[in-house]
């Protein structure tokens, strides 16, 4: 490791950071907010689900680099333009979701919802106030899964030149050089358990009731 | 955008088409036989003994978290120097798929091996059944769709990380989107990215229907009914 060479680049490096945070964190914010009203969908009906899951699991098969690649076309953005990196991770993120959401939703015991009917409860009320908290520890499992292979994800996108950590990678295989490898890899493994570990919290937070002990 | 596609030029010689699919499918697939090679033994050893649990939840997620391009990249250094010729570049990326695919066979086989009915195991070892006979007749059979869908996983994330590693000159599908992009043809990158997505889906597809061709009837049939087989995919709440 250069010291010397990190020093310089310190400002370079934040910038990178700070694009890959936006990059990684955004998608995962709209793809949550997108999986919700689906997987809700999915879980009501059970025509629906394979139907949504099925689709779902056909778009998560789809090769990073290519999604980045075509997405413009569908877009009609420049290939160079981070909105492409944006929407191709929010469609991962929905994809992993959608099936997350609707057996979260499946888990909630019948009895819960039971009661949260007797109390008075109906419709969006039952969802919002019963059965979407009780879903949370399961969707938030989901979400850490999303969570870290975005930021892995994102990298790749240095390959067609947006900056961000992997531009890092690229940099020092231009220089044969081994310092911005090595600092790209450490940061991208910590951003992603700092993401893991911001999850873990709000997860604890959003359920006080349950027990506790610690995650794995 | 799509006229790369149809231009009969692209679909002959050593950069054409079908050699680079070729390419693509050939590094895939070693990668994918040497980590079944690596992962299955090893994960019903440790289904059978439980032994080195510790290592299938360390590993998904250590994995999960490591960025390939930088993996990738940093091997590249390391190696290639002591191989001059294309070996240098091969051996790193045969390294990283390797490393990628590991994970999930070895997860799923371990889960599968854990996952058989105890009763079952019990039931062949009152029929006089050994250890051995007991792991090839029930233990494996009965694991099998898990372990399938984990050579799925682990062959899509080959696929699409065999892409990433023309950028350090492997062939393959990738030629494509990293030639295009070096030479602004974003019609060639076009043609790669489809071309790729194509070979991922197919790939899926066709394992998918090996899986319920060969997966015993006799587990497969609660399958058959999707609102059933909702039950039995659930992540557990505990996590």
């Amino acid at each position: 490791m250069n010291l010397e060479w990190l020093g310089r680049q310190f400002d370079n490096i934040v910038f990178l950071l700070g694009w890959h945070v936006l990059l990684a964190v955004t998608p995962l914010i709209l793809g949550l907010l997108i999986a919700l009203p689906l997987g809700w969908w999915a879980h009501r009906s059970r025509r629906i689900y394979p139907l949504l899951v099925g689709t779902a699991g056909l778009l998560y098969t789809v090769p990073s680099l290519a999604l980045f690649v075509l997405l413009p076309l569908v877009l009609g953005t420049k290939i160079l333009d981070p909105l492409n990196i944006v929407a191709a991770l929010t469609i991962y993120t929905v994809a992993l979701l959608v099936r997350v959401v609707a057996d979260a939703l499946d888990s909630v015991p019948e009895d819960t919802v039971q009661a949260a009917k007797a109390m008075g409860y109906r419709g969006y009320q039952s969802l919002l106030k019963v059965e979407l908290p009780v879903g949370v520890p399961v969707i938030s499992a989901g979400l850490r899964v999303a969570a870290v292979s975005n930021v892995s994800l994102v990298s790749v996108a240095a390959l067609l030149g947006i900056p961000q950590l992997g531009s890092l990678f690229t940099q020092g295989f231009q220089l044969r050089f081994f310092t911005p490898i090595i600092a790209g890899i450490i940061l991208c493994v910590v951003l992603a358990m700092i993401l893991d570990g911001l999850i873990i919290l709000l997860n604890r937070w959003l359920t006080p009731w349950t027990p506790k002990v610690v995650a794995s | 955008m799509i006229n790369y596609l149809f231009d009969p030029a692209h679909w002959t010689g050593a950069d054409g088409i079908p050699n680079l699919i070729g390419e693509h499918l050939v590094y895939s697939l070693i990668a994918l036989a040497i980590a079944a090679v690596i992962a299955v033994p090893l994960g019903i050893y440790i289904g059978v003994t439980g032994k080195g649990v510790f290592l299938i939840a360390g590993l998904a997620n250590a994995l999960r978290a490591l960025p390939s391009v930088g993996l990738l990249i940093l091997l590249v250094l390391l190696i290639s120097p002591a191989f001059p010729s294309k070996m240098g570049y091969v051996l790193p990326s045969l390294i990283v798929l390797v490393l990628l695919a590991v994970p999930p066979i070895l997860t799923n086989t371990y889960a599968g091996i854990r996952a058989v009915d105890a009763a079952a195991v019990d039931a062949a070892k009152g029929m006089g059944f050994r250890t051995m006979r007991i792991l090839t007749d029930v233990q494996l059979p009965c694991s099998l769709p898990l372990v399938l869908s984990g050579v799925r996983s682990a062959l899509l994330q080959i696929i699409s990380t065999a892409t990433i590693a023309a950028y350090i000159s492997l062939g393959g599908l990738g030629r494509l989107l990293i030639d295009g992009k070096a030479q602004n043809d974003y019609s060639q990158m076009v043609a790669g990215a489809v071309l790729v997505a194509l070979m991922a889906l197919f790939f899926d597809q066709l394992l998918a229907f090996i899986t319920r061709r060969i997966v015993s009837p006799g587990l497969t049939r609660r399958l058959v009914k999707t609102a059933a087989a909702v039950d039995t995919v659930k992540i557990p709440a505990t996590v």
